[in-house]
């Protein structure tokens, strides 16, 4: 085993690895529920869209090169573009449907986490067994070290670039741009929103659908970039933690940055035990993430106040 | 008095047409997308009727899937009538089915993992016995797996959803870790697999049937819920507590041991399904306990409206698509994920159905009343 060169120290380095590479999903999805919930609205479906968008992504990247003839340079940034085009469909219906009168937008994520996953199950089936061409990795540990090990471990994704480039773009966005006023109008208070002359059913339709194109977006990380393949397994959850972290970062773009960081992170800590031989408690240590979003619920959330930064509209039925 | 007949008349025929509108609606739509990936959708709604509800035969494989159904729709359906949307019905499965087969085997040698001398040896215990004890740890742990819920949502307003949904994946991850250790068989070789329980203590099929007993304690289980809900004291002070919780707060109601006890009762019978499927259909747990019964579950109780007894017709409804999969997949190579797909859209159309309560005129009461909105009664004169 290559690890063993490096001893003890591969299990810092797995989990550095592992929050630089498994993160940006987290960091796609959660971004994209921040702009949702900044509008007043949750969408718990974003983990049956992150699914739909790693399924597209991993077909069409396959597809491009197979049947299409598209260079593999090129067909998985088609993908990730379709991915995203899957996701702001999936958007649509989310947000038709959970602005009809009396319908819960809780219950709708639900019936979308379903759907989502069956469709994506569904058309995905032909795409489980050929390899698709991956997106380019930045190779940073060339820079930095001569060990195959390090090098390996220090792979930085462009589209991870790009999520942490559009954290603080959206916390200006939010701050300092008239639309980000609306969206934060509509998310607080909708009767003053409807005062200024702005319609908070077209604000927030447009919010859940640029947030489900982002999840999209880090749907195709998923099966493009780490762990690079098409599974049913491939999100397990994710979508709904990143949902979680959002609570977690207080509708803050640049803190919802910070935990995703931090969530995958924690995702790298089984993984990064078992290459250096500790096996023991290995789907516990696997359980981390869950465990950890809970507890941060129980910390961060209080039955005595609203939390600060929460959309004043979030979670009231048609407010 | 004639008034009020004929709106209670219009209600009941309200509440059930829409429903299955809605269920006709969402098998037209599945219809659409099977024309779409190139299957004759006739051909597909055929060979649904045919491989669920046919003949008596493969009835019986749908009854068998409704039977878990039934008691994990009743893990979303209770809290619901309290207000709380929990969707942890496939971890308290999970946590049931893990506690039924510790206690099980505890029950049968003595020990979860069994030296060989203690194999062939089942304790005198009566299988009634040991059934019992196994019912009676499932609903204990599934219940209390759904209690913490409850109480995370009162004393910390944890959201029931989100929290209830990760504590799906820790059962998961906790069933992993007992099957691939603590519990382990070690003569299992091709699935990490807990022992297995004796023929002796597992639940036997109804005489001349390949239905097992899960069945009865379902629609026992959805009877009793419904009397709970809508005939004690206890049922009616959840309901004004999911109705107006303010209100039930001024009233004096004790809404967070409410909130738990539900939560608990919820949990339970979602532990039971697991005990079901473990001492019925499995004899063990593994990996295929994860079946998502829970998530199917969660379906049945919106299709149902939270009304147990409805839980138990829907079970068998939607049993009959899960049961329908395989004949998909062999006979016109649709992929297992079809069943899912179908949920996804019953589901999606029964929750833009939800909208059509009081706008179709059909429904309408002709009467003068009926015009003034509910809005306009809320401005008391000072």
């Amino acid at each position: 085993m290559a690890t063993e060169a490096i001893g003890w120290l591969g299990v810092p380095l797995g989990i550095l690895a592992g929050t630089l590479r498994g993160s940006a999903p987290f960091l796609f999805v959660s971004l994209g529920e921040c702009l949702t919930e900044k509008s007043g609205k949750i969408n718990l479906g974003l983990e049956g869209t992150l699914l739909m968008g790693a399924m597209s992504a991993y077909a069409i990247s396959y597809l491009g090169v197979s049947q299409w003839n598209m260079s593999p340079a090129i067909s998985p940034w088609i993908g990730v573009l379709v991915a995203g085009l899957a996701g702001m469909g999936m958007g649509l219906i989310h947000a038709w449907l959970s602005q009809q009168p009396r319908v819960n937008d809780i219950a709708v994520g639900i019936a979308m986490i379903i759907f989502g996953s069956g469709l994506a199950f569904f058309l995905g089936k032909p795409f489980i067994q050929p390899q698709a061409p991956q997106l380019p990795s930045f190779e940073l540990g060339k820079l930095l070290s001569s060990s195959p090990i390090v090098q390996s471990a220090l792979q930085i994704s462009p589209l991870f670039i790009l999520g942490v480039l559009l954290a603080p773009a959206m916390n200006w966005f939010f701050k300092s741009t008239r639309p980000g006023l609306f969206i934060r109008a509509v998310g607080d208070s909708p009767d003053a929103a409807l005062a200024m002359g702005v319609s908070v059913k077209k604000v927030r339709m447009l919010c859940i659908i640029a947030g489900s194109f982002l999840a999209g977006i880090g749907g195709a990380y998923l099966s493009l970039v780490y762990p690079g393949s098409w599974t049913e397994r491939i999100s397990s959850g994710q979508g709904l933690m990143a949902v979680a972290l959002v609570i977690f970062a207080r509708w803050n773009p640049i803190q919802c940055l910070w935990a995703s960081l931090f969530f995958g992170g924690a995702q790298a800590i089984g993984p990064a035990l078992q290459a250096v031989g500790i096996d023991k408690g290995y789907y516990l240590f696997n359980a981390a993430p869950y465990v950890l979003t809970l507890l941060i619920m129980i910390l961060t959330c209080s039955p005595k106040k609203t939390l600060s930064g929460a959309p004043g509209a979030l979670g009231s039925i048609n407010g | 008095m004639m008034m009020l007949k004929t709106t209670t008349w219009r209600k009941t025929a309200e509440a059930i047409a829409i429903p299955i509108g809605a269920l006709l609606v969402a098998l037209m739509l599945f219809g659409i997308f099977c024309a779409f990936c190139g299957k004759n959708p006739l051909a597909v709604y055929g060979l649904i009727y045919s491989s669920a509800f046919g003949n008596w035969r493969v009835f019986q494989g749908t009854l068998l899937r409704a039977a878990p159904l039934m008691l994990t729709a009743l893990c979303t359906a209770l809290p619901a009538r309290l207000g709380l949307m929990i969707i942890g019905n496939e971890g308290a499965l999970v946590v049931g089915g893990v506690a039924a087969v510790i206690t099980g085997l505890v029950l049968s040698y003595g020990s979860v993992t069994p030296s060989a001398e203690q194999l062939q040896q089942v304790l005198a215990i009566p299988p009634i016995l040991v059934q019992l004890g196994m019912a009676l740890g499932s609903i204990v742990a599934g219940g209390l797996w759904i209690a913490a819920v409850g109480a995370l949502r009162h004393y910390r307003a944890v959201n029931e959803t989100i929290s209830s949904l990760l504590m799906n994946y820790i059962a998961i991850a906790l069933m992993n870790h007992l099957v691939g250790g603590p519990i382990k068989d070690p003569g299992e070789t091709i699935k990490a697999s807990s022992f297995v329980l004796p023929d002796i203590n597992r639940l036997a099929n109804l005489p001349t049937t390949r239905i097992h007993y899960g069945l009865l304690y379902g629609i026992i289980v959805c009877v009793i819920a419904y009397f709970l809900i809508q005939h004690t004291t206890f049922g009616f002070a959840a309901r004004t507590a999911g109705g107006n919780i303010k209100a039930a707060r001024i009233a004096g109601l004790p809404v967070g041991k409410l909130t738990v006890m539900i939560c608990f009762l919820a949990g339970s019978c979602a532990g039971l399904a697991g005990m079901v499927e473990v001492a019925a259909v499995h004899g063990r747990v593994n990996e295929s306990l994860v079946a998502g019964y829970g998530y199917t579950g969660i379906l049945v109780a919106f299709v149902a409206r939270y009304n147990p007894i409805a839980c138990t017709i829907v079970s068998i409804l939607l049993g009959g698509i899960l049961a329908s999969s395989g004949a998909l997949q062999r006979n016109l190579t649709m992929p297992d994920a079809t069943a899912l797909v179908f949920q996804g859209l019953v589901f999606l159309v029964i929750l833009y159905s939800d909208s059509l309560y009081g706008r179709l005129q059909i429904f309408k009461d002709p009467g003068p009343k009926a015009a003034v909105p509910p809005a306009a009664s809320t401005t008391i004169p000072a």
